[in-house]
């Protein structure tokens, strides 16, 4: 899933401040998996929102609606019937839904309420972890189904470095060698003899952000 | 030979090749470079100039690399993967070789996590492993990355660095191996204060034949005191100081340990001059280049051939 | 044994202080509330394990949302005692009365902006 976390109160506090009539606008995929976005963080976040303001003694009126998706044009177009009486959108979804109210509605600014922050998943209740940086060209057939890319801070295709040290890295004791963990998996699969002296040539960054906005084209769903 | 290096000459004529290495400074003060090659004169047979090493800003490698060579200096090129993609990489090389640096040693480079601007976007477009191929490709093959055909090929003499005592322990000579693959001319090591160690895995570089493909010079770098060495023990990650060598010098007083700990490098290269398969010593001293002559000189190797 | 409880605290009563939910202790801020505590069982002796484990996080986090807003986080405490300390249910209430007494009116109510 798309992975976020809510954007400090105060930053939140300064977006608005202009604003006394305000969308807050959660979404009910990834974000609301990972607490940040879904339909409890928009009533917790608007309560904050209306608390701030009553201590200023000026009022805020509040919509609080959270849609299926905000990365789909069918649902958030569920907007139109009151967007107008609004002056902003606050969305907490990640920073495609953010986008997506944008380009929806002209008339009036959508701001973001969280920091999108990775691909991943949940390790455990209240830890969500990076998996995948989206770099559209997967190499996890060579590397035991773990991401170089990810995993190791500096992306070697060709590692580990020498700065891997008891299986964790040099950034961070607290975070393990994404090739220490590579090699461990090749190891359990008896991949490791074969795999490890092989090199691996330069990747095609082509097709990773480097390449611009990028695209999925499927004509056979195309209406 | 394959390049115009005097390392190269050095080694190929199989004397005991001694390097060192000047960090640049944060400034663009000349005299600064040129202060710490006057310290190395007629003492090494290249010295080793690095690429803002700990991922710290300071003036560039080929300048510097340049300063010493007006004074007459080898240098050897260190150039990181961490600041500059293929385009940048290769068109550095290319200007080496114009300004007739003979050496490069292809390096990952720290993270900058722990340097002076964590803030900074990196790129590690390339690994080290593939940078070391990319040199080999343009040297011997004339062609860039990308496949196509350059004008005049760059003639370096292509190092790289190996840890043997990062980890895991039993995938290090194999990651040599692939170096050596890619086109290692000459491996320069981390600092060997555990040669129990060291010995172990110039064992296993011998059993693979690889000493017979590369050059292996062994990294030694002097402890000025007993808080250095805690220092590289427990803060730098895959640097290996063993308790005996910080209780030998925690064994002399204050004063005295400077040159207890010179003279354990003498004695480190001392025994590393024994070890098959080592060509020469890459010593460190970091920010006390004054002490690598001394370190030369104690161990017997000097002077420097002619070649 | 009968205590006197100060007249100001109103008791909500839950099964469980696992029960709360941050919402809920926003809430009574947003509504003007001077001041609230959350009285669980003492540590380690949770009828459903962890419940009072989980008030506990949940309470720091509304703590560190409470400073964030600009509300004294003083005003939110968390206490652990057992039903059968009476006299110290008493004590924590006329402690918390006299916190809040000294902290004055919630700036939600006052309208005078933050107060830390």
């Amino acid at each position: 899933m798309v992975v976020a976390e809510q954007k400090p109160f105060e930053e939140i506090l300064e977006m608005i401040k202009a604003y006394d009539r305000l969308i807050v606008a959660g979404c009910k995929g990834c974000v609301a998996v990972c607490a940040a976005g879904g339909e409890k963080e928009v009533r917790f976040l608007a309560s904050a929102i209306r608390t701030a303001r009553k201590m200023e003694g000026r009022e805020v009126e509040i919509k609080e609606v959270t849609l299926e998706r905000q990365c789909d044009p069918e649902y958030v177009e569920q907007l139109r019937a009151f967007v107008g009486e609004y002056q902003a959108i606050l969305s907490i979804a990640c920073g495609v839904g953010v986008q997506y109210l944008a380009e929806h509605y002209r008339e009036i600014p959508a701001l973001p309420g969280v920091n999108t922050t990775f691909v991943g998943g949940a390790e455990k209740q209240g830890l969500w972890t990076e998996r995948c940086q989206c770099c559209g060209n997967c190499v996890l057939h060579l590397t035991g189904g773990i991401c170089p890319i990810t995993r190791c801070s500096k992306s070697l295709l060709n590692g580990p470095c020498g700065g891997s040290s008891g299986g964790k890295c040099e950034i961070d004791p607290e975070v393990p060698c994404g090739w220490q963990l590579i090699i461990d998996r090749l190891k359990e699969l008896g991949e490791f003899e074969r795999r490890y002296l092989e090199i691996l040539p330069p990747k095609d960054w082509s097709t990773s952000r480097d390449g611009g906005p990028r695209k999925v084209v499927r004509e056979d769903l195309m209406k | 030979m394959k390049s115009s290096s005097r390392l190269e000459r050095v080694l190929t004529a199989g004397h005991f090749a001694v390097t060192s290495e000047c960090g640049p400074p944060r400034g663009a003060d000349p005299e600064a470079i040129r202060r710490k090659g006057e310290l190395l004169r007629g003492v090494v047979d290249a010295v080793n100039v690095t690429d803002c090493q700990t991922a710290v800003v300071r003036m560039s490698s080929l300048s510097s690399c340049l300063l010493l060579k007006e004074m007459g200096f080898e240098p050897i090129l260190q150039m990181v993967t961490r600041d500059r993609n293929r385009i940048a990489i290769q068109s550095d090389i290319l200007g080496a070789a114009a300004l007739g640096i003979n050496n490069i040693l292809c390096l990952t480079g720290d993270h900058q996590r722990a340097g002076d601007h964590p803030q900074a976007k990196n790129v590690f477009d390339l690994d080290s492993v593939q940078l070391i191929a990319a040199v080999k490709a343009m040297r011997d093959e004339g062609r860039f990355l990308n496949g196509e055909e350059l004008t005049v090929p760059p003639k370096l003499f292509i190092g790289a660095a190996a840890n043997p005592f990062a980890d895991p322990f039993e995938i290090r000579v194999l990651r040599l191996a692939k170096k050596v693959a890619a086109g290692a001319d000459f491996i320069q090591t981390q600092c060997i204060y555990n040669l129990e160690r060291f010995r172990e895995w110039m064992k296993q570089v011998v059993d693979m034949g690889l000493h017979e493909k590369v050059f292996i010079l062994a990294g030694v770098t002097p402890l000025k005191s007993v808080g250095m060495a805690r220092y590289m023990k427990n803060m730098v990650p895959g640097m290996d100081v063993p308790d005996e060598l910080i209780a030998r010098l925690k064994g002399v007083p204050k004063e005295k340990q400077p040159e207890e700990g010179v003279k354990i490098a003498i004695e480190t290269v001392q025994q590393l001059k024994e070890i098959e398969g080592v060509s020469g010593v890459h010593i460190m001293a970091i920010e006390w280049e004054e002490k690598v002559r001394e370190i030369a000189e104690g161990a017997g190797l000097l002077s420097r051939p002619e070649v | 044994m009968r205590l006197d409880c100060p007249p100001n605290v109103k008791i909500i009563r839950l099964p469980c202080t696992g029960r709360i939910d941050t919402i809920h202790l926003l809430r009574a801020f947003e509504g003007g509330i001077d001041g609230l505590y959350v009285a669980g069982c003492l540590e380690g002796e949770c009828h459903f394990l962890t419940g009072n484990l989980q008030a506990k996080r949940r309470v720091e986090y509304v703590k560190g949302v409470l400073k964030a807003l600009g509300i004294n986080p003083e005003r939110l405490q968390m206490y652990n005692l057992s039903a059968a300390m009476g006299s110290r249910f008493v004590e924590i209430a006329r402690e918390m009365t006299e916190r809040i007494r000294q902290l004055g009116p919630s700036p939600v109510r006052t309208g005078k902006g933050r107060e830390v």
